[in-house]
C-alpha cells in the first residue's frame, strides 16, 4: 500500500519531477504520472538556458531575481547538468545605447553580477562575433541539460520511495463529494517501465491530493476536474547547429524580440526563438519561415551562422498562464511568471492544485512553493531540502575527478560519459565486458546505453534523452540500428525491438526535415540510403502482410548447378 | 598548357569507373579525375539492378522484365533494357568475383539488420549466405562490433519468414582487439592470421575463431560473419574458416565503411590501370569553360592552383547528394561544375516527405538528359554537345527505395563511356 498521505503528480516535466522529488523528500507518498517519457512536453523542447536573470532584468525584475537565486542553487545541486558557459548581451551599432544602460542597471538592481566588455574583448572571448559588435555585458548565464535534470529529479524521488509511471495518461480526475480523490490512468503498456507490445490497462490511483503539473496541458486536466485553467500555449522554434560556433551564451541586447539568443549545448549550438500563440499544444504548424528567420537574424551577431550546417529544428510550447482579467493580445506580453492555483480557495474544489507558467530555471523554487502548499493542506510539517541536497549524479564533485582517472580519462569518449553521468559514472561504466562506442557523434558507449535501457524499458527515445545517442551530426543515421541491437541484447524480442526502432527513426526524421539543405541534406541522403538500401528497413518483410516466395529467387550459383554444399570456393 | 585526353571522366565511383573502362575498351585515350572516395565506401557492395518498382511493389523477381514499365524519365528507360543487359555483362567481365549472372532472377541477401534485400549481383563472399537458399544457418557476431548483433539478426530473419533455421551467437574476437577497432583492423588481422592466445593456448587467429564458434556451428550448413573477413585475401580467409568448421562460410554486408564496397572499388581501379586509363585522385574539378560548341576545358584545383584539363568528350559522374555531384543551399539545388539544370521545387519544404521512408523528392534530385545522356538546358536541348552524365548525378529515380543504385551507375556509365568513344571515332 502506498505511503500516507499520498499525492499524485500529473506531468513528468521539470515542474512535476521537481514536485515529486520535494514531496518524496519530505516523506510523503508520491506517484508521478506522465503520458509520454520524462520530458515529453515542453521540458524536452526548450532552449537549455540556465537564466542568470539578465534577460528579464529590464522588463520583469521579480523573475530576474528568482532566476539568479536558482541559477546559483542549480550550479550546486545539479553540477552534472550545468555547463558554466557564461553569457553575453551583445550590442550592435543599431541597438539602443539607452537600453544597454538600462540592462546594466537592471542587472545590478537584481544582484546579477556583470562585466562590461569592449567589442574587441567580446571578440577575444567569442571570435566569431561580428566585427561591428560594439560592446557587451557579461552575465552568469549557463547551459543546462533538461533531460538529465529531470531524470535526476525523478531518480531522486524514486530513491525516496516515489513511484514513477511514464507512458501513462491521466484520462479523468476522480471527484467524489465535491473533492478530488484521485485520477484515472491509462497505462500504454502496463504499470512500470515501458515495454513495447505489452498489454496496457486502466488504473484508478487514489490520492489525498493531486498536483496538476501538466504544463501546456494543464487546462485539459482542469477540464477533467470541472475547473477553468486558462493556459495560453505559445510556440517557439529552436534550430540546432552541428557544432559550437560559440562557447558562451550570446543574447542580443535589445528589448524583447524574436531570434535573439544562441545557447551552446553539448556538441551543438541552439538558435532561438519565436513566440506565437497556438490553439493546440500538440498540433501546430512548424514552418520554414521560423527556421530561416532565426538563422538570418542571428547571423547579424555571428555571421558564420548564415551558411553553417544545421542538423534539425524543433519547437516547444510555452505553458503561459494569464489570469482571467488580463487578456493580452500579443503572447510576448504575457508574463513569464508562474502561478499556483489552489482550487479549494479558487473554485471550491479541494484536493487539487495546479501549477503553471514559469521557467525551467526556477523549477525547484516552484516545486518548493507547491510542496509547501500541499504539506500545509495535508497538515504535514517538514522542511524543504531540495536546495541543499545534490541530485543523483551531482552527489560528490570530487568523485568526478577520480572517475576521470579510473576510466582512463585520456580518452575523449570516457570524458563525455563522465560529464553526462556525473557521480553515477562509477557504477555505470564499471564493466568487465567490452564497451564499444555505440553513438560515435556523441561518444556514447554500450554501458551507458544498457544503463539507460535498464532505467526506461524499451523506449529508445527515452534512452536517447538520457544519453544523447542519435543526437549528433548524423542524427542516428549510423547508430539507430546499433541501439536496436542493444535493446535485443538487453533481452527484448524482435517484434518489440522493431517497434521501438521505428519510433526512434520517426522521431529523428521529424526534426531533420527542417535542416535539409547543404551538408545535412547529403547526410540525410546517406542515412536514408543506409536504412532503406543496406538495411532495407523501408520494405522490411517482417513488417509486411504478404509473404515472400523465396523459391522464386536466385539461390546461388552452386544451387543452380545442383550442388548444395557451399559457394565458398572463390 | 592543359592536360589533354580524348575522353575525360569526372568522378571515380561506379559510374565514372564504368564509363572510363568502356571508353578505353572502345579505344579512346581516357583520363579519370576524382576527388574523394566514392559511395562504394558507404554502400553495401551489392550490385542492385531493380528490387522494387517506383510504386513500391516487390521484391521484384526479374529486374530486366520490370524495366520497360518504369516511368519515361527513369535512366534505365533512357538507355533501354538491352543496354542495361550489355552493361551488366560488361561489369561481369570486369568483376569476376561477383556472382548472380547465371540467372536473370534477383537473389535475396540477408542484411546486417536482419531483413533481406533483393539484388542482382553479389560478391562471392556473400554467395553462400543467400536467404533464397534454404540451408540452415548460424550467424556469428563479435562482442566488440555493435553494428551486427547476430542473435537479433537471426530473430529478425525468422520474423521475415526465411525458409531455413537460423540462430545467432556472439563471441569475443580472439586476441586483444580494442572495443572501438575499425572493420579494416579485423580484416587485416584475419588476412595476416597471427598467433593469438586463447585460454592459454597459442593458435593462428583463423583457427582460434573457428574453434570459438565450432560448438554453435555443429548443426549449421553455413556460417555467416559480419563483413570483416579479410581485405587482401577474403577467399583465403573464408576457405580456412570453412575447412575448420566443415560448413560454408559467408559475409553479411555492412557499412559504412563497407569492406565489400572497398574491395570492389580497389579491384575496379586495378582494371582501370590495366586498361591504360590515366587516373588522378584527390583533387576536385571546380570549374569549366564552355562555348556554344561544347565544353572546352575543366579546371582541377590542386594545392590552390587551377590546372586546366581538356578533352574532346566529357563524362560527368560526380555522384548525387552523397558523392557531392549535387549540392544545395537554403534556396536551391545545383550541380556545381557545369551548373546543369536540376529540377526542384522552389519550396524547400516540398523537397522531402514527412515519413522517414516516404517518397522523398530529394532522392530524385539530379541532372535530366536527352536520350544520349546529354544534360538538358532550360529549353530541353542538350546543354553541351560533348558532355554526358552518368550514375547518381542523374535525376528521375530513387535508388534507395528502388534498390537500383549500382545498376543505374553501371548502365549509364557504360552507355556514356561507349557513346563518348564513338563520338571520337565519328569525328
Ligand atoms: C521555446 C521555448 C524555450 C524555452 N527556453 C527556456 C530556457 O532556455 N530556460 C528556461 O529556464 N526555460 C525555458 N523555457 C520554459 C520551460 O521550458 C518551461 O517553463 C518548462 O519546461 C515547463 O515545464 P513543465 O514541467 O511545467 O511542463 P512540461 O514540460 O510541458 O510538462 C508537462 C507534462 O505533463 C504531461 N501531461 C500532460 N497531460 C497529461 C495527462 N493527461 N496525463 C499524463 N501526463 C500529462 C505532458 O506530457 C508533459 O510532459 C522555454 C520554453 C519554450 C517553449
Ligand atoms: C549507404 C548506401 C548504401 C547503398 N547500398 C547499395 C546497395 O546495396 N546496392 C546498390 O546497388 N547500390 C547501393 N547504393 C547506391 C550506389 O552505391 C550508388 O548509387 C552508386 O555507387 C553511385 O555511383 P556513382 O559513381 O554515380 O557516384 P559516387 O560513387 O558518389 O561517385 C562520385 C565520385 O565523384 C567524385 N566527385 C564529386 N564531385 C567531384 C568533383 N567536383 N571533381 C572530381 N570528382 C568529384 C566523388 O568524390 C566520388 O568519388 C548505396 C548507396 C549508399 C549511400
Amino acid at each position: 500500500m502506498a505511503q500516507e498521505p499520498h499525492v499524485v503528480v500529473v506531468g513528468g516535466g521539470s515542474t512535476g519531477a521537481g514536485v515529486a522529488r520535494d514531496l518524496a523528500m519530505r516523506g510523503l507518498g508520491v506517484t508521478l504520472v506522465e503520458q509520454g517519457n520524462l520530458t515529453h512536453g515542453t521540458t524536452g523542447r526548450m532552449h537549455g538556458l540556465l537564466h542568470s536573470g539578465g534577460r528579464y532584468a529590464v522588463s520583469d525584475q521579480a523573475s530576474a531575481r528568482e532566476c539568479i537565486i536558482e541559477n546559483r542553487v542549480l550550479r550546486e545541486i545539479a553540477t552534472h547538468c550545468v555547463d558554466e558557459t557564461g553569457g553575453l548581451f551583445v550590442k550592435r551599432p543599431e541597438d539602443s545605447e539607452q537600453y544597454f544602460q538600462e540592462k546594466l542597471a537592471g542587472c545590478e538592481a537584481c544582484d546579477i553580477p556583470t562585466k562590461v566588455l569592449s567589442g574587441a574583448e567580446a571578440r577575444q572571448l567569442e571570435p566569431h562575433l561580428a566585427d561591428d559588435v560594439e560592446k557587451a555585458i557579461w552575465v552568469p548565464d549557463a547551459a543546462i541539460d533538461p533531460f538529465r535534470l529531470v531524470v535526476a529529479n525523478a531518480a531522486s524521488a524514486q530513491e525516496h520511495g516515489a513511484r514513477i509511471e511514464t507512458h501513462s495518461t491521466v484520462t479523468d480526475v476522480v471527484v467524489e463529494d465535491g473533492a478530488v480523490v484521485g485520477v484515472e490512468v491509462e497505462h500504454a503498456t502496463g504499470a512500470g517501465k515501458r515495454v513495447h507490445g505489452t498489454e496496457g490497462g486502466t488504473e484508478v490511483i487514489r490520492a489525498d491530493h493531486v498536483v496538476n503539473a501538466a504544463g501546456a496541458w494543464a487546462g485539459r486536466l482542469g477540464e477533467m476536474a470541472g475547473v477553468d485553467v486558462e493556459v495560453r500555449p505559445s510556440k517557439g522554434v529552436m534550430t540546432v547547429m552541428n557544432t559550437r560556433q560559440v562557447d558562451t551564451v550570446v543574447n542580443r541586447c535589445r528589448p524583447k524580440g524574436d531570434a535573439d539568443i544562441v545557447v551552446p549545448h553539448e556538441t551543438t549550438c541552439i538558435l532561438g526563438t519565436t513566440d506565437e500563440e497556438v490553439a493546440d499544444p500538440e498540433d501546430y504548424p512548424e514552418q520554414q519561415w521560423e527556421v530561416d528567420m532565426v538563422i538570418d537574424e542571428l547571423a547579424e551577431l555571428i555571421p558564420m551562422l548564415d551558411d553553417a550546417r544545421t542538423v534539425r529544428s524543433f519547437w516547444g510550447v510555452r505553458p503561459l498562464y494569464e489570469p482571467p482579467d488580463v487578456d493580452s493580445d500579443d503572447p510576448t506580453d504575457i508574463t513569464r511568471d508562474y502561478f499556483l492555483l489552489a482550487h479549494d480557495d479558487r473554485d471550491d474544489l479541494p484536493g487539487m492544485t495546479t501549477i503553471v507558467g514559469g521557467k525551467l530555471t526556477t523549477y525547484r523554487m516552484m516545486a518548493e512553493e507547491i510542496t509547501d502548499h500541499v504539506c500545509e493542506r495535508l497538515g504535514v510539517t517538514a522542511d524543504c531540502r531540495t536546495a541543499d541536497v545534490a541530485l543523483p549524479g551531482s552527489a560528490d564533485n570530487t568523485a568526478l575527478d577520480d572517475y576521470m582517472t579510473e576510466f582512463g580519462l585520456r580518452s575523449p569518449v570516457a570524458q563525455r560519459s563522465v560529464d553526462r553521468l556525473g557521480s553515477r559514472a562509477g557504477s555505470v561504466l564499471d564493466t568487465d565486458d567490452p564497451n564499444p562506442t555505440i553513438c560515435a557523434c556523441e561518444a556514447v558507449t554500450r554501458a551507458e546505453i544498457q544503463d539507460a535501457i535498464e532505467q526506461s524499458g524499451t523506449d529508445l527515445n527515452a534512452v536517447r534523452i538520457r544519453t544523447r545517442a542519435t543526437m549528433g551530426n548524423c542524427q542516428g543515421g549510423f547508430c539507430a540500428h546499433r541501439l536496436a541491437n542493444e535493446l535485443h541484447t538487453a533481452g527484448y524480442d524482435d517484434a518489440t525491438v522493431r517497434a521501438s526502432w521505428d519510433e526512434l527513426l520517426a522521431e529523428r526524421w521529424r526534426g531533420q526535415r527542417h535542416a535539409l539543405w547543404g551538408d545535412q541534406l547529403s547526410q540525410a541522403m546517406l542515412s536514408y540510403a543506409l536504412h532503406a538500401t543496406t538495411q532495407n528497413r523501408g520494405h522490411d518483410p517482417a513488417d509486411a502482410d504478404t509473404e515472400i516466395d523465396f523459391t522464386a529467387f536466385d539461390a546461388g550459383p552452386l544451387a543452380a548447378d545442383g550442388g548444395p554444399e557451399g559457394a565458398h570456393g572463390n | 598548357m592543359a592536360i589533354e585526353s580524348e575522353v575525360l571522366v569526372i568522378g571515380g565511383g561506379l559510374a565514372g569507373i564504368t564509363s572510363a573502362l568502356a571508353a578505353a575498351d572502345a579505344g579512346a585515350d581516357t583520363r579519370l579525375v576524382s576527388y574523394k572516395q566514392s559511395t562504394l565506401r558507404n554502400a553495401s557492395g551489392l550490385v542492385d539492378v531493380l528490387g522494387y518498382t517506383p510504386s513500391g511493389d516487390g521484391p521484384v523477381v526479374d529486374p530486366f522484365d520490370a524495366i520497360p514499365s518504369l516511368p519515361d524519365a527513369h535512366p534505365y528507360r533512357t538507355v533501354g533494357v538491352d543496354t542495361v543487359r550489355d552493361a551488366m555483362a560488361f561489369f561481369d567481365a570486369h568483376a569476376p568475383r561477383y556472382q548472380g549472372h547465371h540467372t536473370d532472377a534477383n537473389a535475396l541477401v540477408p542484411t546486417h539488420g536482419g531483413t533481406v534485400k533483393p539484388t542482382a549481383r553479389y560478391p562471392a563472399s556473400a554467395a553462400a549466405g543467400l536467404a533464397s537458399d534454404d540451408r540452415d544457418t548460424l550467424l556469428v557476431g563479435f562482442e566488440t562490433l555493435p553494428d551486427f548483433n547476430a542473435d537479433h539478426a537471426a530473430a529478425h530473419l525468422e520474423s521475415a519468414g526465411v525458409p531455413f533455421d537460423v540462430r545467432g551467437v556472439t563471441v569475443p574476437f580472439p586476441g586483444d582487439l580494442r572495443a572501438g577497432a575499425k572493420v579494416t583492423r579485423y580484416a587485416g588481422l584475419l588476412d595476416a592470421n597471427p598467433q593469438v592466445s586463447v585460454d592459454g593456448t597459442e593458435r593462428p587467429l583463423r583457427l582460434a575463431l573457428a574453434t570459438r564458434v565450432a560448438d554453435a556451428a555443429a548443426d549449421a550448413d553455413r556460417v555467416g560473419f559480419p563483413a570483416v573477413l579479410g581485405d587482401d585475401d577474403p577467399a583465403g580467409v573464408r576457405d580456412a574458416l570453412a575447412d575448420h568448421l566443415g560448413a560454408a562460410v559467408f559475409e553479411v554486408p555492412m557499412g559504412p565503411p563497407s569492406l565489400p564496397g572497398l574491395r570492389l572499388s580497389d579491384h575496379l581501379f586495378g582494371a582501370l590501370e590495366a586498361a591504360g586509363v590515366r587516373i588522378e585522385t584527390g583533387n576536385p574539378v571546380v570549374d569549366a569553360d564552355t562555348t556554344a560548341g561544347g565544353v572546352e576545358t575543366v579546371y582541377v584545383e590542386k594545392n590552390g592552383a587551377r590546372i586546366p584539363n581538356s578533352a574532346d568528350e566529357y563524362v560527368l559522374a560526380t555522384g548525387g547528394l552523397v558523392g557531392k555531384g549535387i549540392d544545395s543551399d537554403r534556396d536551391a539545388v545545383y550541380e556545381p561544375i557545369f551548373d546543369c539544370r536540376i529540377a526542384h521545387s522552389d519550396d524547400r519544404y516540398a523537397w522531402f516527405d514527412d515519413d522517414a521512408f516516404g517518397d522523398h523528392a530529394f532522392a530524385q534530385f539530379g541532372v535530366r538528359t536527352d536520350d544520349t545522356l546529354r544534360p538538358r538546358d532550360d529549353d530541353g536541348a542538350a546543354a553541351h554537345a560533348n558532355l554526358r552524365a552518368a550514375g547518381a548525378v542523374l535525376g528521375g529515380y530513387n535508388f534507395a527505395a528502388e534498390h537500383s543504385g549500382s545498376g543505374v551507375s553501371i548502365a549509364t556509365g557504360y552507355a556514356a563511356g561507349t557513346a563518348a568513344a564513338e563520338a571520337i571515332h565519328d569525328e
